[in-house]
């Protein structure tokens, strides 16, 4: 064992529930963390990962319990540590920060106290030092003017502070090993990237090391040096990132990173991991991922395959590596290179004349909402959810409306659906006008225009059947008026959506997210629309199965002509699946055209701004991380001329004074900014 | 025909009431998600036991809600048409028939034999001495009081325990093979697995309880054949009948209440919360204005208003009975009235957070209209909260209603109420020795009444709250 190690955990075993049956969340974890290294957890939810990092923190909730292995940190047991010995370590030489900042800081105490309460605790004796080693961890962390912040509390920041702020109480003990769970899937990219970096340079200032948990392929790729991939509660492959990214060496590891989305994927189908994680309170026999693996070989059912180490490093453990030596054959044959050259649905650019009355037509499109204030309620001020919002969307195509959460996208799907009632520019469908039509005279367009939402989870009645959820709006438009008749549709829609046709019988709570989605799909397609609105549709699921959704949309969009106006954060979404793009930032689109013109060529800051902080797996496509100063304003108060001057980096004084004009790039390509 | 069935206004609503929940639990067993939690309920121990006692409690008010009229005995040859009683009775009173028609002269003490106040008592040799009379039938049948009532109270007892033993010997040997036939077990090996407390259903616990209530009930109606059990008030009525004849006041305001603010609660909450705008606006002011009165003012006065009524319009009572019933369906009115605003309150908040729940958003872009939508997605989605808030709610509008009628402006005087046993007794817990007996007996079973509950209550409660979903 060499001296740099700081972490080494072996055999460790915890188990959570009750002891008839208990839930296996971590079976025998080998883990080294190096001292000053980034060590990544990869993988999907439900693995174990989180519960992991709890044990090796000794914060297992009550039922929770390690009943094997060890956990040495430079050398000290942490198992058979008291708890009060152990209240010493974490904090201490072990640190820890949560996937969300807003439920892990306490929201009536002022943030300079919560960082020095870590202070006093890690520090004890000299107390007037603590509020000068407050104001230093916040400067470390990157806040900008701490000795004013100390004061605010954590509803006054932002949601990147936030996380920041829980940083610095990690670091109040200066501690040998961070573990960071999931600490930026709650962020925007761009604030993701600032975290990310600021990770990074504590790191190098510092020398601690890094334990970080993540789902994310991309943050992995930028950040990591070595990795973990954890599946079903066992770790399946170790590897450093560059060997990993070059030739994974478990076929699990291999169909997670072609599930990705992407560009260069967008003619093809995304590969994808039939079946759903293991349940962990079952006893398994042969291989856990032996059931949705493309390589499955007999001896996968029945024998549990064992922890390889391979030449190059890496660590698998998979029966295809039991020949040794060189890349088995077997786990390469169920690749199917991504077929590579120009996109046929992009090239031929529709036709704008030829589809005009089956068309959407936004123009100047305006949600405000009313901000109230005072004992008569007046109207003080409006939030602009959406603020002059301009769009056309062809039959059989897709546009993507993509922009940080608080931009108003999702805003902007509700009000063109009439959900939200917009306050101003006109929607025209067909050639109607559908901005000011009661509940009643919209009822007509509804059929044609369909949503689908972020949460399948918040998305169904959970006190209706599926068949009933899915045959609602047959019923409310009057196209089914029998029940038999609508059953019958109902089933042919869950077949279309790669469903069982004994769905309809059952509570939406007796899926999983990925199967509740489909669900979901099939109840918007059953008034059989020409328009789905697609609200963020994958953002709560795991990367296989969001690779399932996203190739079930494209083949109905094929199928069916249905155009979508995709709402999205995720840029490798917008490149697999949108044809066009619009870019939006506090209310407005910023830029707008076809997808590869955008993604490959952005003119406006902010698009190259949002593009940059991306991670990207391939080392060589990555850009330098255009960093984005400060947060977006609020929409309540937007700064004057061009809302993104206060941030924007080419920023000049003409930008302070008047919203700049639509700049036509080409025939698809619309940019608002003044120096383009 | 014997009788003439006679249907009171808050009978009508108790049928209407059970009906209700009849067409409720049919609902409720169609739909697993309804089902599951008041599987739950049952399956705790204290949620069965609760339930027997209440159970108790239901029966004797169903039974004194059943009114009907006794055909007199025909005069002679008379008219063909038959006549009826002036007086209503229900089936409790029959039942009950002994206790209510032994009156004594005043006051006695519980298994007195003698009255609570001297009289002068002539004597048969013609002088008066001042001693307490014996009572008329109180303790009548012993020969020596002094010597032998301690004893045949005690024989009593038993005689009544055994009975009651009976009864329940045959009830649990019923219960039990309907188990053993559902399970599909022979009897004896249900009887084990009851006795050692792994079914599902705690069993044990609702046969121990069931066991218990059939004891005291047996032996409570054993003695009272003879005695006074828990004494007699002023006018010598006696007391255990009083408090038999309260449990159906008690229920009905409990229950008839929910019953009359439901409609309004769930309707304006619902409407407010999901419609926003001036309707919210308006709804928000009703209740806000209704609660900032206070609630025994607006009782007060409807009470006194329906009194006036009642004396300008004398003739339209057909007797006593029915005046006191429209009265305590006033009080019903009213209570309702005043307490609609909590759960409206309640709904509108859960209703403002459903409005903007997707699946609501899914079906309004599906055109579902809006009443539609109430229907199916809405309301579905409160109704635990409802029922959380009606069980809770019982409970207090039983002690509303002892307090109402402690300050004179509950229920009819004449109708039997644990208020007014206790308002009546209050004057009497200034004199020596006290007359402690009637406040006694109204707070027995109110407190049982009360507490079974609010423990039942509790149990829903944790059924319902999905926070609690799977924590034991």
């Amino acid at each position: 064992m060499s001296s740099d190690v700081l972490l080494e955990v072996s055999g460790l075993t915890t188990l959570l529930g009750d002891a008839a049956r208990p839930v296996r969340v971590a079976d025998a974890i080998d883990l080294e963390i190096r001292r000053g290294e980034t060590f990544v957890l990869l993988g999907e939810s439900g693995c174990g990962k989180s519960m992991t990092a709890l044990s090796l923190m000794r914060l297992l909730p009550p039922s929770g319990r390690v009943t094997a292995g060890t956990v040495r940190l430079a050398g000290t047991d942490l198992l058979r540590l008291t708890e009060a010995e152990m209240r010493g370590v974490r904090g201490g030489r072990m640190a820890m920060i949560f996937q969300e900042p807003q439920t892990s800081l306490n929201p009536v105490m002022s943030v300079g106290e919560q960082i020095a309460e870590a202070v006093r605790v890690h520090e004890g004796g000299s107390r007037d030092r603590t509020p000068a080693r407050v104001v230093e961890l916040m400067r470390a962390v990157g806040i900008p003017d701490p000795a004013r912040r100390v004061d605010e509390y954590p509803h006054q920041l932002s949601g990147g502070m936030k996380q920041r702020i829980m940083i610095a109480m990690a670091l109040a003990g200066d501690p040998q090993l961070l573990i960071a769970d999931e600490p930026t899937t709650a962020l925007d990219v761009t604030i993701q990237a600032q975290v990310l970096r600021l990770l990074k340079d504590l790191q190098e200032k510092t020398g601690m090391a890094v334990l970080l948990i993540t789902h994310d392929l991309g943050v992995v790729a930028e950040t990591a040096d070595r990795l973990a991939v954890m599946y079903a509660g066992q770790i399946l492959e170790t590897a450093t990132t560059e060997a990993f990214f070059a030739a994974p060496a478990h076929p699990y590891s291999r169909k997670l990173m072609e599930s990705l989305p992407g560009a260069d994927k967008r003619s093809a189908r995304l590969a994808v991991i039939p079946g759903r994680v293991p349940h962990l309170d079952q006893t398994f026999v042969g291989c856990r991922f032996a059931e949705r693996c493309y390589a499955v070989m007999p001896q996968c059912r029945d024998q549990a395959p064992v922890w390889r180490d391979l030449p190059s490093g890496q660590g698998v453990r998979c029966h295809l590596w039991d020949q040794g030596g060189a890349q088995p054959e077997g786990l390469t044959r169920a690749l199917r290179d991504p077929v590579a050259g120009p996109d046929a649905a992009l090239e031929d650019a529709p036709d704008p004349e030829a589809a005009v009355d089956s068309r959407l037509q936004v123009r100047d499109l305006r949600v405000h909402f009313p901000i109230h204030d005072g004992v008569f309620r007046r109207v003080v001020g409006h939030v602009r959810a959406v603020d002059g919002l301009t769009f056309d969307l062809t039959p059989g195509r897709t546009l993507a409306l993509v922009g940080e959460s608080g931009c108003g996208k999702t805003t902007a799907g509700k009000g063109i659906l009439q959900l939200t009632t917009p306050t101003g520019g006109s929607i025209r469908y067909r050639g109607e006008e559908l901005v000011g039509l009661g509940h009643r005279r919209m009822r007509p367009f509804r059929k044609d225009l369909q949503i689908i939402f972020q949460d399948p989870y918040a998305a169904m009645n959970p006190r209706m059947l599926v068949g009933d959820l899915i045959g609602e709006g047959l019923h409310a438009l009057g196209i089914e008026r029998s029940r038999a008749g609508r059953m019958r549709r109902v089933v042919e829609l869950l077949d279309l959506v790669g469903m069982d046709s004994d769905a309809v019988e059952r509570y939406p709570h007796e899926f999983s997210g990925g199967q509740r989605q489909r669900i979901c799909i099939a109840r918007a397609l059953a008034v059989e629309p020409k328009l789905i609105v697609c609200d963020e549709p994958t953002s709560a699921l795991d990367v296989s199965v969001q690779a399932q959704i996203l190739n079930l949309l494209k083949d109905l969009q094929d199928r069916l002509g249905l155009a979508y106006l995709f709402i999205t954060h995720d840029i490798s979404v917008v490149a697999y699946l949108a044809h066009e793009v619009a870019v939006m930032y506090l209310g407005r689109v910023v830029e707008r055209g076809r997808v590869d013109e955008i993604l490959d060529d952005p003119r406006h800051p902010y698009t190259r701004a949002l593009l940059s902080a991306v991670p990207v797996i391939d080392p060589e496509k990555r850009r330098t991380v255009t960093r984005l100063a400060g947060d977006m304003p609020s929409p309540s108060n937007p700064p004057s001329g061009c809302y993104f001057h206060p941030r924007c980096p080419d920023a000049v004084a003409a930008c302070a004074l008047s919203y700049p004009q639509e700049a036509r790039l080409s025939k698809t390509r619309l940019v608002h900014c003044l120096r383009v | 025909m014997p009788v003439m069935p006679v249907v009171l206004w808050t009978d009508g609503l108790v049928f209407l009431l059970l009906a209700l929940i009849g067409a409720f639990v049919l609902h409720a067993s169609r739909h697993e998600h309804m089902r599951a939690p008041w599987r739950r309920v049952v399956r705790s121990r204290v949620g069965v036991a609760t339930i027997v006692v209440l159970g108790f409690y239901v029966v004797v008010g169903l039974l004194d809600t059943v009114h009907f009229r006794l055909a007199l005995d025909r005069q002679g040859d008379g008219s063909a048409e038959t006549r009826y009683s002036p007086e209503v009775l229900s089936l409790l009173d029959l039942a009950l028939s002994g206790l209510r028609e032994r009156q004594e002269k005043t006051y006695s003490a519980p298994f007195a034999t003698h009255l609570f106040v001297k009289e002068a008592i002539e004597q048969p040799d013609g002088t008066l001495v001042r001693d307490f009379p014996r009572l008329e039938y109180g303790g009548a049948h012993l020969e020596d009081p002094a010597r032998q009532r301690g004893f045949d109270i005690a024989w009593r007892a038993a005689w009544g325990a055994l009975q009651g033993l009976v009864i329940w010997v045959v009830l649990a040997t019923g219960i039990l093979w309907l188990i053993a036939r559902s399970r599909g077990e022979t009897p004896a090996a249900t009887r084990a697995v009851i006795l050692a407390g792994r079914t599902p259903t705690p069993w044990r616990t609702a046969l121990a309880m069931l066991g218990i209530m059939l004891l005291l009930s047996a032996v409570a109606g054993e003695l009272a054949l003879k005695y006074h059990i828990l004494g007699t008030d002023k006018v010598g009525e006696d007391v255990f009948y009083q408090t038999l004849k309260s449990i159906r006041t008690g229920l009905l305001i409990g229950t008839l209440t929910t019953l009359v603010m439901l409609p309004a609660a769930v309707l304006l909450g619902i409407m407010a919360g999901y419609f926003r705008g001036w309707v919210d606006d308006v709804i928000q002011y009703l209740y806000t204005t209704l609660n900032s009165i206070p609630g025994v003012l607006l009782i007060a006065a409807a009470i006194l208003l329906l009194q006036v009524y009642m004396s300008n319009h004398a003739d339209d009572f057909a007797s006593l009975v029915e005046r006191a019933d429209l009265r305590l369906l006033f009080l019903v009115l009213i209570l309702g009235v005043t307490s609609w605003t909590g759960l409206c309150r309640l709904l509108r908040g859960e209703a403002l957070k459903l409005r903007e729940v997707d699946y609501v958003q899914a079906s309004t872009a599906l055109g579902v209209g809006h009443f539609t939508l109430i229907g199916r997605h809405i309301l579905p989605n409160v109704m635990h909260i409802v029922l959380i808030t009606l069980v809770l709610d019982f409970s207090g509008l039983v002690l509303a209603e002892a307090v109402l009628s402690y300050i004179n402006i509950g229920v009819d005087p004449t109708m039997n109420s644990w208020g007014n046993m206790i308002n009546s007794a209050r004057l009497e817990l200034a004199r020596d020795p006290v007359v402690w007996w009637s406040l006694t007996a109204a707070f027995i079973f109110m407190f049982a009444l009360v507490l079974a509950a609010n423990l039942f209550a509790d149990v829903v409660r944790d059924a319902f709250d999905p926070r609690l979903k799977g924590a034991r």
